[in-house]
């Protein structure tokens, strides 16, 4: 049993490829008739490639999806004069920008933020018809719809982000770019602009559940991979039957730090803290600006920001000194 | 050969190689220092790689004036001796030609004294466009000793602040080219990798809004909710400021903390002292830049323009080039009292008692202010 349990895998299942669940006449059929295995996908997860389900709905998810991202390439693009080898070069800088201010919440010219709407718009319907998949593919397998309500958390936050804040705020020019670098700059400037969102209570929570996120993930991994060589990774079988890996399981962590999930529980946790912080993310940033103009002061009339014992001498805002 | 067949020896060496080239990209640890400046816990603190700062120190060293400065108040007047004397009339003629000196060697010390004068034509000609742009540069150099000693303090500026030996100081800032756009791309004039925000994709153009214009730099609203009376533009406009505070904290070499409690930028309470000293010196390039450096634009020839036609202009780097205090704060100008303009910059720094005379009265001056805006804002928050 050595090559069982460590960190990579090490097995895998190869028999006949499996084609899935005879499903009702209303789908597409599936693409991909048998379905072929990969030794490098074996590594990361399943060695069965296919056969997949694209159906209508995915397939025209697919179709805004792409439009979104390349009027998002190609305006990067024409951004470095057409230069493909600039275009790989300033990948990380690039991005297509929101409308200025003074556009408000009017359609600018396509070369002032134009095409950043119609990409929002597209990438928008991109993933509502991705969502509703998630949601039908799960009623057709008959399973729950816990994954489609996890994602319309994330997608409750990129909504805030690119929809509901900026028109709350009046103007498309609050909305995110689209690159790398410049995005996460503009996430500073938000926090700078409010007064500092580590002061956003909302902001907190979601930054509670991302890290707590972290943490129960690697918990759980670690605790079930720990206790594979004693049948812990049928983990359905030992909801209902408890087995001795629960049951170690269970008092490493009572032992540890006394309190211990339940092979059932624990992905209950897991679940919640996922969708609290894409949830609370969304909250904490719908009323910056909105709701709230400045977090420090905010955190400061509540008792949340602490004073601290002058160090300096005072330096008087010269604006105001008449000098 | 497939992945199966590679045996775990050599993925493990493979694994630690490929460790080791993504940490050579690493900078050595043992080189940065931190030093607390503000209260225990609040992370106030200067990170500094001390590599850099010696290269930086040793780049930034003041030159040995070529002999002491007239001690005779004797002599003739630089106007009995020279035509055409505008700026330095109040110079005797041996104080004058020491100046003189002293300003080749610091902008033209290979070109000489013909990189401004036509020699054929003698001393008094103004032919040579350099010539009227070294004068403006005069005028400018003893505007500052004068009047902005809110930012340079008792030591000053000489021509070599800036000129470093270079007819040309090194660090100076052009407006931006416009974006042009076809139909397809817009990136607001940002997302450019340029060390003027330190290659960050915030706005590469800062300067005409604050150091020419004088644009509206704060951004936050001065209550917790919303009032009305925040300044406007929004993240777009805070992006400009980010990336004004981004060149000025490279240009000294600093983090955001020297200037400010990086927990609450606007706050003046919570502030460095050197954010006031920042706030004066703001001003000044503005000046620098309206009353000395645009009138300029006509005198200097095409090559020397930027790309939109506008002349070179100053911002921090400029006097700067990297360290907090120019020159590391050498009082450079006790030597060169030429460039003093009656003023004394012999004296020794302000005592203790002066410097707290002139914050308590700048106090009182705030409140009164200060009260004023609390009448006016309602709930601003204490």
């Amino acid at each position: 049993m050595a090559d069982y349990q460590n960190i990579f895998t090490k097995v895998q299942m190869r028999g006949p490829a499996y084609p899935g669940v005879p499903i009702g006449g209303h789908n597409d059929p599936r693409l991909g008739r048998k379905g072929t295995f990969s030794y490098l996908m074996g590594i990361l997860g399943d060695a069965q490639i296919g056969p997949f389900y694209l159906g209508r709905l995915g397939l025209a998810a697919i179709v805004f999806g792409t439009l979104s991202i390349n009027i998002i390439g190609f305006n990067m693009l024409a951004s470095v004069g057409w230069d493909g080898g600039e275009f790989i070069r300033q990948f990380f800088w690039l991005a297509l920008e929101p409308p200025a201010p003074e556009y408000g919440l009017s359609l600018p010219p396509l070369t002032k933020g134009g095409w950043w709407i119609i990409s929002s718009f597209f990438m928008l319907v991109a993933v509502i018809l991705w969502w509703v998949r998630t949601y039908r593919r799960a009623v057709e397998l008959e399973m729950g719809t816990h994954v489609a309500w996890a994602f319309a958390s994330a997608i409750w936050l990129f909504l805030v982000l690119g929809l509901f804040r900026p028109i709350l705020m009046g103007s498309w020019s609050e909305g995110v770019p689209y690159g790398i670098f410049p995005h996460l700059d503009w996430t500073a400037a938000l926090s700078i602009r409010h007064g500092n969102l580590f002061y956003n209570p909302f902001h907190m929570l979601s930054i509670v559940f991302l890290y707590g996120s972290a943490l129960l993930f690697a918990m759980h991994g670690a605790t079930i991979l720990a206790v594979t060589r004693y049948g812990g990774d049928r983990e359905l079988e030992q909801i209902t039957d408890r087995g001795t890996a629960s049951e170690r399981a269970a008092l490493f962590w009572r032992w540890t730090m006394g309190f211990n999930a339940s092979m059932e529980s624990i992905h209950r946790w897991a679940w919640w803290f996922a969708v609290l912080c894409t949830l609370t993310g969304g909250i904490g940033i719908l009323l910056t600006g909105t709701v709230v103009d400045n977090w420090y002061l905010w955190g400061v009339k509540h008792g949340v920001a602490p004073a601290y014992p002058a160090v300096w001498p005072a330096v008087p805002d010269p604006a105001l000194g008449g000098s | 050969m497939s992945w199966k067949m590679i045996n775990q020896p050599v993925k493990t060496i493979g694994a630690l190689l490929a460790a080791g080239v993504l940490l050579a990209g690493c900078e050595d640890p043992t080189n940065m220092e931190t030093s607390q400046q503000g209260y225990r816990g609040t992370a106030m603190e200067t990170v500094q790689n001390t590599e850099i700062e010696a290269i930086k120190a040793a780049l930034n060293q003041v030159p040995e004036p070529l002999y002491p400065p007239e001690s005779s108040t004797e002599g003739d007047m630089a106007t009995d001796v020279y035509e055409n004397v505008q700026v330095l009339g109040g110079l005797r003629a041996a104080e004058f030609d020491r100046l003189m000196a002293h300003i080749t060697e610091w902008i033209a010390p290979d070109e000489g004294c013909a990189y401004c004068h036509n020699l054929d034509e003698g001393f008094a000609d103004d032919s040579v466009y350099t010539k009227t742009v070294a004068r403006k540069m005069l005028q400018m150099t003893l505007n500052i000793n004068a009047n902005w000693s809110d930012h340079v303090g008792n030591v000053g500026v000489t021509c070599y602040t800036c000129h470093r030996g270079q007819a040309v100081p090194e660090n100076l800032w052009f407006e931006a080219v416009p974006e042009k756009a076809l139909g397809v791309g817009y990136r607001a004039q940002q997302n450019r990798a340029t060390e003027e925000v330190n290659f960050s994709s915030l706005p590469e153009d800062p300067f005409t809004p604050y150091l020419l214009d004088d644009k509206n730099i704060r951004v936050n609203s001065p209550t917790a909710l919303p009032s009305g009376q925040a300044p406007e533009g929004g993240i777009k406009n805070t992006e400009y400021t980010y990336a004004l505070m981004t060149h000025m904290s490279q240009s000294l070499g600093v983090n955001c903390t020297y200037c400010h409690n990086s927990r609450v930028f606007a706050s003046w309470e919570e502030s460095p002292p050197a954010r006031a000293t920042a706030w004066f010196g703001i001003r000044m390039v503005r000046e620098a830049n309206n009353d000395y450096m645009v009138p300029l634009t006509d005198v200097f020839p095409e090559n020397r323009l930027g790309p939109t036609g506008d002349v070179g202009k100053v911002y921090c780097a400029t006097c700067h080039a990297g360290v907090n205090k120019p020159l590391n704060g050498a009082p450079m100008l006790k030597d060169h009292p030429e460039l003093w303009a009656g003023k004394d910059f012999n004296q020794s720094a302000m005592s203790a008692d002066q410097i707290k005379a002139l914050v308590d009265k700048a106090m009182a001056e705030a409140a009164v202010a200060h009260a004023k805006m609390k009448v006016t804002s309602g709930s601003a928050g204490e």
